[in-house]
């Protein structure tokens, strides 16, 4: 630095812009997120309080791409924030809301096992009611930019709960059907057709346990494509109003069991086992939350390559995953870090890349400048890869107390 | 009945004999002693005429009993009953229970069986015994006992290995004496491996030295 | 004298303690909730309404049949074949025959399924025998002219059969087991002798003779068996009907259950659960108790008859079959793990990768080392607290023995769902969660009951003898005693830290719960990853999981005669 002031004037100048432009060389070189905009001092102080830290990240461990990505979005934190990530791997998500209960429950309010848990639906409510959740946090995020966080909007509404900024949406589910194309050439587009298909193939068409996630959202779509006055799913469902809208779902549903998988008798445990069936041949239509299950499968060999996507015409249900962060958590400031990371649309991108995850990105397009769009544009495609406008119309979730009564009512119509 | 062992001999697992082979009969009410040094294999001569070897050895020869040949045949087919050193009454039973389950089934009805018990009992001056547990007995009892089971079955023989090596000399002589009055009673062969000259001397019935077959090699 | 005594009293005592207080404050927690109080979610007051609702449960009266059937038919099936098994081991007319030469093969047939976990065999029967599985791909076409699976229900049948199965195949190698060791106390040999010699067949005098003297010493073992098939939560998953589950499923389904308010009927599950053991034990006891007078008044009859053929071939032909179907169990996840694709009707994977268990080297060490180290500590730890246990008690004169035998075998006779989560709960107050010290501990209160049992039978018979010898030789020192006993007992000893470490590795729910996800070990790995029914991961975890047993196994059966052969040099 003392030899700077002996050179001349340009000479300064020169170096000063080689440095300039080295500098700058090596941020464009750097890993593939990088921030693009200074940070705020508020922003600053999450990133020096995260740094050095681990986060401990609930999730469920069943799918081995979505673990990698995990594990990817773990090497690229540690490499920008130092932040590690640890994906604590669960088989249901419900294990880390009782982990959270039961050190409330031990009066243990700082120091949680759970950093980080990807939630969503019954689960965020039970947080949310039980005021387990740390926030709001959402607007704290520069990335949140990229949101679409509108009133009403995907990313704003749980389950017809509000989100309120207690947890950030990480990737989109869809309700699809996957077929296998070899065994069916016309697939069933409405509830009507599948009790049609059904009788003519019988057993070969289930869902799963109505007291897995899965199978209940069957049930709510065939809900709400039989229900008279679909309006009234959006309230709290009341006894009398139960009665009606459910009639029509509980007479289509009467006749359809028999001619379902082991005449109805039995069902699969959740959509992994039930894809597994179809692969094996013993079912012809399987079910999954996630677009790219289709394509997914085929890439890593669980499921046929003539597996392909369908939804009803009516369109189906979607949702959104979401991370949260319980109010006692170790490592606040770092989950954000891991959670604002998750929002960047080269991430997003990253994860909407068939080879990697192929689930839909959360983002609003329209917020993307052109590199990123460009980004999005590039994503390799795939036969057993919906676009998003095959996806057709999201249909809205009803209300959760609905899917509370049709679980109770399913069990006491039909448990043997 | 009788029982006669021709060129009876029992081979181990490397082809080799354990003893000479051994040539003799037994007369009816007879009392036969065999004999021979410690580990020459008295025990699995009887074991083999009993039925009784493990898979580690095989016999050589014949055995025939009453004229019947039974060298080969199952043991619960053989009716040739047997004595350990150790009484071995079973222990989840009472020495009644004991009897009676040496008692033959063809016998009579529960009353019938149970008088029979009894019967047993007072031969073996054990009257009263009935319901209790073997291990409240003393050992001389417990023999009794064991002799009496095994003769409630009505063998056709007799297989006794050093029953009387663990008491001492007053009972051994009771106890010598009763066996061999049973014995004569019934009119079945015995067969005593023993150490004690006395046993042979009192037996007065042919007298069977094992000899270890490779003698000649050492 | 007693003074004298006292100390070794206290230690007894504060052994138990820490067995027995971990279990009691459990199911307290449990208790309190199922009679309303759960603090964390603001019920304060006494209530009976979690029954009401349990009881409102539809369903629940299938679950109860079928939990007690598979349960009590599964219990008896592996006995009855363990105790056949026992006795063909003991038949010394087989002796050249095929079956007499199988013998020594016996050990090697059981010894990869009992090591081999649950879960892993539930998965691996479940693809044998599905009608989409590898019994069905090895005939079709060819044999059933079938391309498509049938719609059999030969795997998650309403009965139960497919789970009771599955429990046969897992327990019998176990009881067959611990029936050989209890054996080796009985003078089986010569009484089987002397009861045949008086007329009786094989089978019958093992019937009348040996068994009433054999149930006595394995009643402990049975009794752990039993309240496993009735309360096992992994394999009823996996083999068992879900519409409705078992017991033990829908007490699981309920503290899982997104609703919070659930945790009171799951508490109120939990206990049922645990109170139906306690009837169970009961009710196998007067039964048990019930043959054993039959079996009194058939020995006072004398008859010789042996009625027993049907039952005789029905229990030769499923001995073998079990073991068969256990191994090929094994051998199908370990052909998935190396699978890539396999379609419905291939006999063989249609294509193949290595790729699972390369992607293992890179990504693992961290879950194989937890397993490791809880297995290793807390298996050496329960045989240390085993050994002085019992060389307290010999000291003492076993005055207490029965008594606290059936309190150190406490945790495996309540069910653990039962009790784990008011534990942790415990746990969290006293600010010891999420690790890898409290999972040991709650890994030792299941290994070290396992340990001592099969520990406990080849202690008591060392033949008290060589003591006196050693005493009298001028030996009145510990290190001695320990020398001599510890030597003798070498083989029982690593059999008991092999199945220490056996269970430890299965262990799912003490490391799920006690080690808040801080911990993972192979088998949560396993479980989770199950959860998304890749067969290949699965195969490939369920064989790992079953190789570190296995090697434990492999060091207690050869160690031994590698030490002898040294001595003889």
């Amino acid at each position: 630095m003392m030899t700077l002031l002996n050179y001349s004037r340009a000479t300064q100048l020169s170096i000063i812009l080689l440095m300039t432009s080295l500098g700058l060389l090596s941020q464009l070189t750097h890993a593939n997120a990088t921030p693009t905009s200074a940070p705020t001092p508020k922003w600053q102080q999450t990133i020096d309080q995260g740094a050095g830290d681990t986060v401990y990240w609930h999730a469920w461990g069943g799918d081995v791409r979505t673990n990698d990505f995990i594990t990817w979005v773990g090497e690229q934190t540690e490499i920008l924030y130092d932040v590690k990530v640890k994906q604590v791997k669960l088989s249901s998500t419900s294990e880390a809301v009782t982990q959270v209960l039961a050190e409330k429950a031990a009066g243990q309010n700082t120091d949680g096992a759970v950093d980080m848990v990807w939630i969503n639906g019954a689960n965020f409510l039970a947080m949310k009611e039980q005021e387990l959740l740390h926030g709001p946090f959402v607007a704290d995020l520069p990335n949140a930019k990229y949101l679409d966080l509108s009133p009403n909007a995907p990313a704003t509404v749980d389950f017809t709960e509000a989100v309120a900024g207690l947890e950030v949406p990480w990737r989109l589910a869809r309700f699809v059907f996957i077929v296998d194309s070899k065994r069916v050439t016309k697939a069933p587009l409405s509830m009507a057709q599948m009790l049609t298909w059904a009788k003519a193939n019988p057993g070969r068409l289930t869902h799963p346990v109505v007291s897995n996630f899965m199978g209940t959202t069957f049930l709510k779509q065939a809900l709400i494509e039989l229900t008279p006055d679909v309006s009234l799913l959006q309230q709290p469902a009341t006894e009398q109003a139960f009665i009606t809208a459910t009639a029509p779902l509980w007479r289509w549903y009467d006749a359809i069991k028999p001619h379902l998988w082991r005449a109805g008798k039995n069902f699969p445990e959740n959509e992994s086992i039930q894809q597994q069936m179809l692969s094996d041949g013993a079912i012809d239509i399987a079910m999954a939350f996630d677009p790219a299950a289709a394509a997914a499968g085929i890439a890593s060999g669980l499921l046929p390559t003539s597996a392909r996507i369908f939804v009803p015409s009516l369109g189906s249900l979607g949702n959104v995953s979401f991370v949260a962060i319980p109010y006692n958590a170790s490592h606040k400031a770092a989950a954000k870090l891991v959670a604002n990371f998750l929002l960047q649309p080269e991430t997003q991108a990253h994860m909407q890349n068939i080879n990697i995850l192929g689930s839909f990105s959360v983002l609003d397009p329209t917020q993307f400048n052109e590199t990123q769009a460009q980004v999005f544009a590039d994503l390799p495609t795939s036969e057993a890869l919906p676009t998003l406008t095959d996806l057709g119309p999201t249909l809205l979730e009803p209300h959760a107390s609905w899917s509370v009564k049709l679980k109770q009512q399913w069990s006491q119509r039909y448990s043997q | 009945m009788s029982l006669e062992l021709s060129k009876f001999s029992v081979i181990n697992r490397q082809g080799q004999n354990l003893f000479t082979p051994v040539d003799f009969a037994i007369a009816k009410g007879e009392v036969a002693c065999v004999m021979g040094p410690s580990g020459v294999g008295k025990s699995t001569l009887l074991n083999a005429i009993g039925g009784h070897l493990s898979s580690d050895f095989r016999i050589a020869g014949k055995l025939v009993l009453n004229a019947q040949e039974v060298t080969h045949m199952r043991v619960a087919e053989r009716h040739i009953g047997i004595l350990f050193q150790d009484p071995l009454l079973f222990p989840h039973l009472t020495v009644g229970d004991n009897l009676a389950f040496g008692l033959k089934a063809k016998v009579g009805d529960t009353k019938q069986r149970r008088l029979l018990v009894e019967q047993a009992l007072d031969q073996a001056q054990l009257t009263d015994f009935y319901h209790r547990h073997p291990q409240t007995l003393s050992g001389g009892q417990q023999s009794r006992v064991a002799l009496m089971r095994a003769l409630l079955a009505q063998p056709q023989a007799l297989l006794l290995d050093e029953p009387f090596s663990k008491l001492d000399l007053d009972l051994r002589h009771t106890m010598r004496e009763f066996l061999f009055d049973q014995a004569r009673l019934r009119l079945i062969p015995v067969l005593l491996a023993t150490h004690e000259p006395a046993d042979a001397h009192a037996a007065n019935g042919p007298l069977v030295i094992l000899k270890p077959h490779s003698s000649q090699a050492l | 004298m007693l003074s004298s005594h006292w100390p070794k009293l206290l230690m007894l005592i504060a052994l138990g303690m820490s067995i027995l207080l971990p279990v009691v404050i459990g199911l307290g927690e449990a208790l309190r909730a199922a009679f309303g109080i759960l603090p964390a979610l603001g019920r304060h007051s006494f209530s009976v309404n979690a029954w009401q609702q349990l009881w409102q449960l539809p369903g629940l009266i299938s679950s109860l049949r079928l939990t007690l059937f598979s349960g009590f038919a599964a219990t008896i099936m592996a006995l009855l074949l363990a105790i056949f098994g026992s006795s063909w081991v003991y038949n010394s007319s087989l002796k050249l025959s095929f079956l007499g030469r199988l013998k020594p093969l016996v050990q090697l047939i059981i010894v990869p399924v009992l090591a081999a976990p649950h879960a892993a065999i539930a998965i691996g029967l479940a693809f044998l025998i599905a009608p989409s599985g590898w019994l069905v791909r090895w005939f079709s076409p060819w044999l059933t002219d079938w391309t498509l699976p049938p719609d059999w229900a030969t795997v998650q049948d309403l009965w139960g059969l497919s789970l009771t199965l599955g429990l046969v195949i897992k327990e019998l190698p176990f009881l067959w087991l611990v029936c050989l060791v209890a054996l080796k106390q009985i003078n089986v040999a010569k009484q089987m002798s002397l009861a045949q010699s008086l007329g009786y067949s094989h089978s019958l005098a093992w019937r009348k003779i040996i068994i009433p003297q054999l149930y006595p010493l394995i009643r402990l073992p049975v009794m752990v068996v039993l309240v496993y098939a009735l309360s096992t939560v992994d394999m009823a998953q996996i083999l068992g009907p879900n519409n409705p589950p078992t017991l033990a499923l829908v007490t699981m389904r309920l503290y899982t259950d997104a609703n919070a308010q659930m945790l009171l009927p799951a508490s109120a599950a939990a206990i049922s659960l645990a109170m139906l053991m306690v009837v169970s034990i009961l009710l196998w006891e007067v039964c048990v108790r019930g043959l054993m007078l039959i079996n009194k008044v058939s020995i006072r009859s004398g008859g010789r008859a042996s009625k027993w053929t049907l039952l005789g071939t029905t229990l030769i032909t499923a001995l073998p079959i079990s073991f068969i179907l256990g191994l090929l169990s094994l051998l199908v996840l370990a052909i998935w793990s190396i699978t890539w694709r396999w379609s419905f009707p291939e006999a063989w994977p249609t294509s193949w990768s290595f790729d699972y268990w390369l992607q293992l080297l890179t990504e693992w060490p961290l879950a194989l080392k937890h397993s490791l180290i809880t297995a290793l500590i807390s298996s050496g730890l329960a045989l240390m607290l085993a050994v002085i246990w019992l060389e307290v008690q010999d000291r003492f004169g076993g005055h207490f023995y029965r008594a606290t035998l059936w309190f150190i075998y406490l945790p495996l006779l309540v069910p653990q769902i039962a009790f784990l989560y008011g534990l942790k709960v415990s746990f969290l107050r006293l600010g010891l969660s999420g690790g890898i010290g409290t999972v040991i501990w709650a890994h030792l209160l299941f290994v070290f009951p396992y340990v001592m049992l099969s520990l406990v039978d080849s202690w008591r018979a060392l033949d008290q003898r060589y003591l006196s010898v050693a005493k009298s030789l001028g030996s009145s020192s510990w290190t001695c005693l320990w020398r001599i006993k510890l030597s003798l007992l070498l083989r029982p000893l690593l059999i008991a830290w092999a199945i220490g470490m056996a269970v430890s590795i299965s262990q799912y729910l003490p490391t799920l719960l006690i080690g808040a996800g801080r911990v993972e070990s192979l088998t949560t790995e396993a479980v989770s990853l199950a959860s998304g029914a890749d067969r290949r991961l699965v195969g490939v975890y369920g064989l790992l999981q079953a190789l570190v047993p296995l090697l434990a196994y492999s060091c207690a059966l050869l160690l031994p005669r590698w030490v002898t052969l040294k001595h003889m040099k």
